[in-house]
């Protein structure tokens, strides 16, 4: 009998030897390899670090007494609200927030001091801008702080029974926009997941696409290369790269916005391997189901999006509406977010891991076998 | 052991068909092509050569037709027919951003040769390319990449050579050179199936097959395809033979005018309309005719006019 062998080592290091001469040549990905992270770091990073301040606040006063004045003067004490003016009316109030003139309205009603004076917790209302609740989160969150503070203040004297709980007046905040507790150190070390996905999905899915377009396919397809080598070797590269992007971003975690390590970096490392894994199976997939490697890299951004929407990355995974949260739990990245963010900022270790550690194994061989299924042996 | 001790035929493939979507592009090819032979593979563009010689070696799935390729099953014995086979790709399918010793390297590797650095280090040397080694095979020109490619595909000592237009763009000498190394393979027993559009190449094949619109023609020795199409052909020796070829079009007796250089080529089936008409042209011209021996070309253009008649029009 000839001999027959499924795996060579030899013929697999040859196409790792190979992918990585090519891709030490190719320095567009080389840059993207390491841009990626950075710009990704710096973008997110920056944009949850600022902690929005001066935010344009308008005020519809239809009551004016010492305690509203005091109020408002605490607000822009806060420095988180800068107050631009007076509007007449809701109306008003609607048309600029619409606009985008101000991220705030706030709202005194008709009656409202001579309503607290009788002790009947009249309320204040706070219209925010919530098309981006990460610009308003802190802001809103200073409000109830800024509320004891003028209560200390100004109910004094006679009033002072209106001290003490339940607060004297309150304030409504409308539309109610309550996020999960998102930090800076949340979006850091979520992001190591997001740069994983998309860096890893969209180079291995050009892996064969690629071959195939330059014609090199029909070479490789000669030879006695069998899918499972192909494939394994041309994704050893791609491993490596995801290691040095995980490591810049722990290291920027770590130094740039100092994100506490509670827990194990090497289970980090672990959990990014096996991440880096996972979706390096589904660039595989796409890199054999297009024909071509503009439809690879649509197929990557079709699978890109969902991630970075519905893994909890974006929006707190348990406000998102059931099916929403049943695509979510399809995606290697909800694990990954949660495993990282598990081990990083909670210390956990194993047994809180596991959760998340057993779907995306699932995950990684269910698509492996896809992805060597629809490995075409042949140029049809 | 191998089904090819039982087989003369390194290629014994009957019946093959492929269609691409609605496009029938090959139709019932059988090929036999005998151990130590070099087989001719000719057809205009598109014809469907390069599609077979795909089949032949199991990159692409025919969908009706069955064969051996060494012995070996072109449907099911796949992983083997690659191992002993060298394929020639029709376009340069190496990778331009590797060098030229990478990617000979990568290929020794491929087929695990043994001292494989030799092997890489003589293929080199016989290409003269030694010097230009570490060079980006993509910075090579049009006719060294073809002889990378033909070096690179005979770089496992493969038995059977499937060669798809290796000498497109290759400069008269180099060409010289690439058939003597064919011929000597053939001797030591390598088979050769090698697609050309050169006539000075075809008439140094054992065997010849003509294929036109997916369909084979003819197949046989050069002398077997030249008289198997019963041609006879007179030569015009003069000048304007381009008026000449426009009175003699529609005479009776003649098929096919070729001019080549100041001769005009005159050929038909009906060798005794064919005669005379000749005879009373050439007379009243005052020019010199010849009955020459029909050769290969001649045949070509009759079997390439021919085979757009009927059905096999339809592309
Ligand atoms: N992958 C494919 N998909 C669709 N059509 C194809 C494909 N490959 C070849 N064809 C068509 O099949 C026909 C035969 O092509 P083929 O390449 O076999 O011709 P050829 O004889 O090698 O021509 P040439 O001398 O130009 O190399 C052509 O009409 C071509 O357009
Ligand atoms: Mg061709």
């Amino acid at each position: 009998m000839s001999r027959r062998n499924p795996f060579s080592t030899v013929r697999w290091w040859s196409i790792v030897l190979k992918e990585f001469t090519q891709l030490r040549r190719d320095r567009l990905t080389f840059a993207m390899i390491v841009g990626i992270p950075i710009v990704q770091m710096i973008i997110f990073g920056y944009g949850i670090n600022t902690n929005p301040k001066h935010l344009d606040t308008a005020i519809i006063s239809a009551d004016s007494s010492n305690i509203t004045r005091s109020f408002i003067e605490a607000l822009q004490n806060s420095s988180y609200f800068r107050i631009v003016g007076t509007l007449p009316n809701e109306a008003a109030g609607r048309a600029a927030l619409a606009q985008g003139k101000v991220l705030f309205v706030i709202n005194i009603p008709p009656g409202f001091t001579r309503r607290l004076l009788r002790g009947e917790h009249p309320s204040l209302l706070i219209e925010a801008d919530a098309t981006d609740p990460t610009a308003t989160a802190n802001a809103l969150a200073a409000v109830n702080g800024i509320v004891q503070s003028v209560i200390q203040q100004e109910i004094t004297g006679p009033l002072a029974v209106l001290r003490g709980k339940p607060a004297p007046f309150s304030v409504a905040v409308h539309p109610l926009y309550n996020p999960e507790d998102i930090t800076q150190y949340n979006v850091v070390s979520g992001l190591m997941g997001v740069i994983l996905t998309l860096t890893m999905v969209l180079m291995t899915g050009l892996a064969i696409t690629r071959e195939r377009e330059r014609g090199t396919m029909e070479n490789l397809l000669a030879m006695p290369s069998t899918p499972i080598e192909v494939m394994s070797g041309k994704l050893i590269p791609y491993i490596g790269i995801g290691l040095i992007q995980a490591t810049i971003i722990l290291l920027a975690a770590r130094y740039v916005f100092q994100v506490p390590f509670f827990g194990n970096v090497g289970a980090v490392y672990l959990s990014a391997l096996l991440f880096i894994a996972a979706n390096l199976t589904v660039g595989i997939t796409f890199s054999s189901l297009a024909r071509n490697q503009l439809q690879a890299v649509q197929l990557g951004i079709f699978y890109f999006l969902p991630n970075i929407l519905l893994s909890g990355f974006m929006f707190p995974f348990k406000g998102m509406p059931d099916w929403a949260q049943a695509i979510g739990n399809l995606l290697p990245l909800t694990y990954f977010n949660r495993l990282v963010r598990g081990i990083l900022l909670k210390g956990n270790g194993w047994a809180n891991s596991w959760p998340s550690v057993w779907p995306m194994m699932i995950f990684t061989f269910a698509l492996m076998a896809v992805a060597v299924a629809s490995y075409r042996r042949t140029l049809d | 052991m191998t089904a090819e001790a039982s087989s003369n035929y390194a290629i014994d493939v009957r019946g093959l068909n492929k269609h691409f979507g609605d496009k029938y592009v090959v139709r019932d090819v059988s090929l036999r092509v005998r151990r130590g032979e070099i087989f001719g593979f000719l057809g205009p563009n598109g014809s469907g050569k390069t599609t077979t010689i795909r089949m032949v070696c199991g990159l692409l799935k025919p969908d009706a037709g069955a064969g051996t390729c060494l012995g070996y099953d072109i449907g099911r014995e796949s992983a083997e027919i690659k191992r002993n086979v060298g394929y020639m790709t029709q376009r340069f399918s190496f990778w331009e951003d590797l060098t030229i010793r990478e990617n000979l390297d990568f290929v020794a590797r491929m087929y695990d040769i043994p001292s494989r650095k030799a092997a890489v280090e003589e293929a080199l040397q016989g290409l003269g390319l030694k010097e230009r080694a570490s060079q980006l095979a993509g910075g090579l020109s049009g006719g060294w990449k073809q002889r990378m490619a033909l070096a690179a595909c005979m770089l496992h000592q493969p038995r059977l050579l499937l060669l798809d237009e290796p000498t497109a763009g290759v400069d008269p000498r180099a060409r010289r050179d690439f058939w003597d190394e064919i011929q000597s393979l053939a001797a030591r027993g390598i088979s050769v199936l090698v697609s050309t559009h050169y006539m000075d190449e075809a008439v140094r094949c054992h065997k010849l097959a003509y294929i036109a619109w997916g369909r084979l023609l003819t197949q046989g020795s050069a002398a077997e395809v030249i008289t198997g199409q019963r041609l006879s052909t007179w030569a015009l020796y003069g000048q304007r033979l381009a008026e000449l070829q426009e009175v003699l079009r529609n005479q009776p007796g003649v098929e096919q005018t070729v001019t080549f250089g100041d001769t005009l080529h005159v050929s038909g089936t009906d060798a005794e309309a064919l005669r005379q008409t000749i005879e009373s042209t050439a007379h009243s011209a005052g020019l010199r005719a010849e009955k020459i021996d029909t050769g290969l070309e001649d045949v070509f253009i009759h079997l390439m006019s021919g085979s757009d008649r009927g059905d096999g029009g339809k592309s």
